[in-house]
């Protein structure tokens, strides 16, 4: 019989109505300002710290065995061979050789462990640090890291989605406000961002709203749209948006084609590129999605086929950023929602495994050029408490990016959540 | 028929019917007998439900609002159990009835349409089984949602219902409930179901009572639940076992726990948190295994949190908030608010009857007062004396959307090409938009990129264009009267109401004066009107 934890009871204990009450209330985050003035204060103060996070999500959970975590020789390579990378003794697997060449800026941690093996479930894991919980959702990394650093000057939406996949990031309990903004390959332009009409009869529409809106508030609530729908409020910021200058960074038509080429012809590629001009203008968290690595199936011809669009990818980022000065004001992360099973299935494929996988880091403080914690050659489970939860690798992060991560917000009712309840993970960022 | 002529026939035939629809007259007029299928039984606990919420008021000194006109009752309605607005088609039939039978008659047609009870499955199954899609193979969501919709559809009993999904036992495929089960087996143990989720699930989904609060350690805050009554409940379902010819028991399994502060794991007998006596008779006169045992006593007619809670998921539906906040969890011993006993009370006694229990509240006066009132206050809308405002969730404002851009009823009866283009604009909407994920009611404001996907979308800008084959706006332009029958027209179409007259000055003199062509106008009308607060919330 398992004794593990599903829930932590702690936070089912929340008054949801009246957390929510509040919400709703005040349109805005709720939770302490003060929190906001520390960030930002430290940020005046530390201008060493990364100041955005890209993330790139493989979506399906890619194995570890054939991208950062390669057993060459033993079984459960299944055929699988390594390369030797910048970094002296740190192997990839085959097919990663423009990433092995920057390996001098990429950290990788080997025995990230969960204790989700749902696609759903491990999703919400991985992006938030908790697992599911029924009666609160929890923010995701990106969320966090918006509420908590200032606006400054962004006009744009500060937490991009780019090519989502199935499992959105969202604000949870801190405001949809925080959900990320879903946008799709940079090739086609930002979606919905352009009127359909002319300026004109745009202007006229938007003007022909007032009446409907003044029926509608008659009657009503004395602050109908100041403390309950903000829908104007809404419409206007939305237009405001539509007009930013900022939204350049999305443009890639003008971008010349030796920028684009390193990247690859391809969406990923696109919109990794996309990221890192968007955190230029000061976007907090893009999230670029790379789907299909649920290989149950064929296995190997799966990631090699994958690898051919992330690698290019991933590894022009990181040069990207370096050439202008950029990388060390953005984190780069890489992982999916779980690992696969060291053993092959009789279909050629790998399975879901929780049980030690990999996450890349690169670039911000990162520590580059190492490998922190194994996985078993002999394809055995990495026991929870010898491995890295994720929750760990969140606390680092926040940590890195100057927001204390144990910080308790208080609730209305006064009950405190925890930012994360990871422990940072010493010698995996610079101090 | 080449293909143009087809088409050419198609428009001929369409632009006839939508000429017939808006020209006010109707083939077919509602049946007396479908105006009187309101069962007389109801009258008295709708009488009394009245009464309760009188009082309610009268205690707190609240003048209600009044009751609201017909038509928006029949919006709630077909929002509330169908996620989707009425058509101008259904608003002119309902129309030719006399107003005091309009509100009856339209809740029969909804709870007998087949978008009823698929829209309350997929909202029922985001309780039972969440959104997640589970397990490889032996979970079936689908195939789940599909079987709870047909149960719905034939208003099964609700008790019914959750004995299947606790007790049931077969393949996924083919005991479509025993999906409650498999959704929980734990793809990174032993692929067998979880004991622990399915007690969460059990306590939550049909008790409302949040138990998984104790899974780890006692109650800490002034309850009374300790870690004991969460793993003597687990218990009922240790017994469930996957395999390849599906769900079933196997007998004499056991559950064991390691307590907290405890040394040794021990061996744990099912019991269930309370009702213990009600327990002890189910086993002495329905003797069975573990679930059907657990399944007995959960569904019992005098287990009354069972009861309490399908009112108040009902009540939110309907409602857009629940009876008692948060809507998983009602306080076992009260107090209750006004309407929660007596309806849960007519609900077990007549058997379960879903669509009564929707019929007892929607035929109350509470559900139909107005939203708007004079003396409006926060302190009016949460008594309930004011009919409360909720953001509408991604699948009714697409469902909206798409219903507002054509003048005939979409549904099951549609041709297969148009439910197909709708079904497949709504899914790429929803994703965009925002799924609320599992059963949330909140009432945040709405987003930026909800804001720029009803302004710039594709969905809007496809179903307000020019577009005389598939859209509303251009067929009001074309076929309307003159320009009062024309705003009229499309305020019905979406909204679900007649414009007020300075609304009608307004885009009557747009219409006169405009530029543009009457197709544009009224394309931007249609803009207008779907993007008003108005179009985006419950009301």
């Amino acid at each position: 019989m398992k004794t593990e934890k599903y829930t932590c009871g702690q936070l089912d204990h929340v008054h949801r109505r009246t957390l929510l009450k509040g919400l709703g209330l005040a349109g805005i985050s709720w939770l302490t300002p003060l929190a906001q003035a520390l960030a930002q204060q430290d940020e005046h103060s530390k201008q060493q710290r990364p100041k955005s996070v890209i993330l790139l999500w493989m979506d399906g959970g890619p194995s570890q065995l054939e991208t950062f975590d390669p057993q060459p020789n033993h079984a459960i390579a299944a055929g699988t061979e390594a390369i030797s990378t910048a970094a002296k003794g740190v192997l990839l697997a085959q097919g990663m050789g423009q990433l092995a060449e920057e390996m001098q800026d990429v950290a990788l941690v080997r025995s990230v462990v969960s204790k989700e093996g749902d696609h759903e479930r491990a999703m919400y894991n991985v992006r938030t640090g908790y697992r599911p919980d029924p009666t609160l959702v929890h923010p995701s990394l990106g969320a966090i890291l918006c509420h908590q650093l200032p606006v400054g000057a962004t006009e744009i939406p500060r937490h991009i989605s780019i090519l989502p996949g199935g499992s959105p990031s969202r604000g949870g309990y801190l405001g949809d406000e925080f959900d990320a903004f879903k946008t799709y390959d940079p090739q086609h332009g930002l979606p919905d961002m352009k009127a359909r009409v002319d300026d004109d009869r745009q202007q006229q529409r938007t003007k022909d709203l007032d009446i409907l809106e003044h029926t509608f508030a008659s009657n009503r609530l004395a602050k109908l749209e100041e403390t309950r729908t903000l829908h104007m409020h809404t419409i206007r910021n939305a237009q405001r948006m539509m007009t930013s200058e900022q939204l350049a960074a999305f443009d890639l038509s003008q971008v010349p084609e030796r920028e684009k080429t390193p990247f690859g012809d391809t969406e990923f590629g696109r919109g990794c590129l996309a990221a890192a001009r968007l955190t230029e203008v000061g976007v907090r968290c893009v999230e670029v999605t790379l789907s299909g690595w649920d290989s149950h199936v064929n296995n190997h011809g799966i990631h090699d086929g994958l690898k051919k669009v992330l690698d290019p990818a991933f590894a022009a980022l990181i040069r990207y950023l370096r050439d202008r000065d950029q990388l060390r004001n953005t984190l780069v992360l890489c992982g999916g929602e779980f690992g696969r099973t060291p053993h092959m299935n009789p279909a050629g494929g790998r399975d879901h495994w929780p049980h030690g996988f990999s996450v890349a880091l690169a670039g911000g403080n990162v520590v580059g050029g190492q490998a922190m914690g194994g996985s078993h050659a002999d394809g055995r489970k990495v026991k929870f408490d010898e491995g890295i939860p994720i929750e760990n690798i969140h606390a680092t992060i926040l940590d890195s990016l100057g927001v204390q991560a144990n910080l308790e917000l208080q609730t209305p009712i006064g009950r405190p959540i925890k930012l994360s309840e990871g422990k940072i993970i010493t010698g995996l960022m610079q101090t | 028929m080449t293909g143009k002529s087809m088409i050419a026939m198609a428009l001929f035939l369409t632009v006839s019917l939508s000429g017939l629809v808006l020209s006010l007259s109707h083939s077919e007029i509602p049946s007396a007998a479908a105006q009187s299928s309101i069962s007389h039984s109801e009258r008295p606990v709708i009488d009394q439900l009245n009464q309760q919420f009188r009082q309610h008021y009268s205690e707190r000194e609240l003048e209600p609002a009044r009751l609201a006109n017909s038509l928006t009752v029949a919006r709630r309605l077909s929002l509330g159990l169908m996620g989707t607005i009425p058509s101008l088609e259904d608003v002119r039939t309902l129309e030719s009835l006399p107003e005091e039978e309009r509100i009856a008659w339209w809740l029969e047609q909804v709870l007998q349409d087949r978008r009823s009870a698929d829209y309350l499955a997929e909202r029922f199954a985001r309780s039972f089984v969440g959104t997640e899609d589970g397990p490889f193979l032996v979970y079936r969501r689908r195939r789940f949602v599909t079987w709870l919709s047909d149960q719905l559809h034939a208003n099964q009993p609700y008790d019914q219902i959750v004995c299947s999904l606790i007790s049931d036992t077969g393949l996924w495929t083919d005991s479509p409930a025993v999906n409650f089960i498999t959704v929980t087996n734990d793809v990174n143990d032993d692929d067998q179901p979880d004991a622990e989720r399915l007690a969460a699930r059990t306590t939550r989904a049909f008790l409302g009572v949040r138990l998984d609060c104790v899974q780890c350690h006692d109650d800490n805050l002034d309850g009374k639940w300790v870690q004991q009554d969460f793993h003597q409940l687990a218990a009922f379902f240790c017994e469930a076992e996957s395999s390849l010819l599906g769900i079933r028991d196997k007998e004499n399994a056991e559950y064991r726990y390691k307590y907290l502060h405890a040394t040794d794991e021990q061996l744990v007998e099912p019991a269930v948190p309370f009702g213990a006596d009600l327990l002890d008779q189910v086993r002495q006169s329905q003797p069975g295994n573990r679930r059907q045992l657990l399944a007995k006593w959960v569904t019992h007619q005098d287990n009354q949190p069972f009861a309490r809670l399908m009112v108040n998921r009902i009540w939110a539906l309907l409602f857009g908030r629940p009876l008692v906040e948060p809507i998983d969890s009602v306080p076992l011993n009260g107090p209750f608010p006004p309407g929660l006993e007596l309806l849960a009370a007519d609900f077990a006694q007549h058997g379960y009857d879903v669509r009564r229990l929707i019929r007892v509240i929607a035929l109350s006066d509470v559900f139909q007062r107005d939203s708007q009132a004079d003396n409006a206050s926060e302190l009016m809308e949460e008594q309930w004396a004011l009919f409360p405002l909720s953001r509408l969730r991604p699948e009714q404002v697409s469902g909206s959307v798409v219903q507002a851009s054509s003048l005939k009823t979409i549904d099951a009866e549609s041709h297969i090409l148009v439910k197909l283009i709708r079904a497949g604009e709504k899914n790429e909407f929803i994703k965009r938009y925002g799924d609320a994920g599992e059963d949330e009611y909140t009432n945040r404001p709405g987003t930026i990129p909800q804001r720029l996907l009803m302004m710039n979308g594709k969905l809007v800008q496809e179903r307000t264009k020019d577009d005389l084959l598939f859209n509303a706006s251009t067929r009001i332009a074309r076929l309307s009267k003159n320009n009062q029958t024309c705003v009229e027209a499309a305020f019905l179409t979406t909204l679900t109401r007649r414009p007020s007259a300075d609304e009608l000055a307004y885009f009557m003199n747009r219409l006169e004066t405009s530029d543009q062509s009457r197709s544009q106008v009224l394309e931007d009308l249609f803009w207008v009107l779907l993007n008003s607060t108005e179009f985006s919330w419950n009301h």
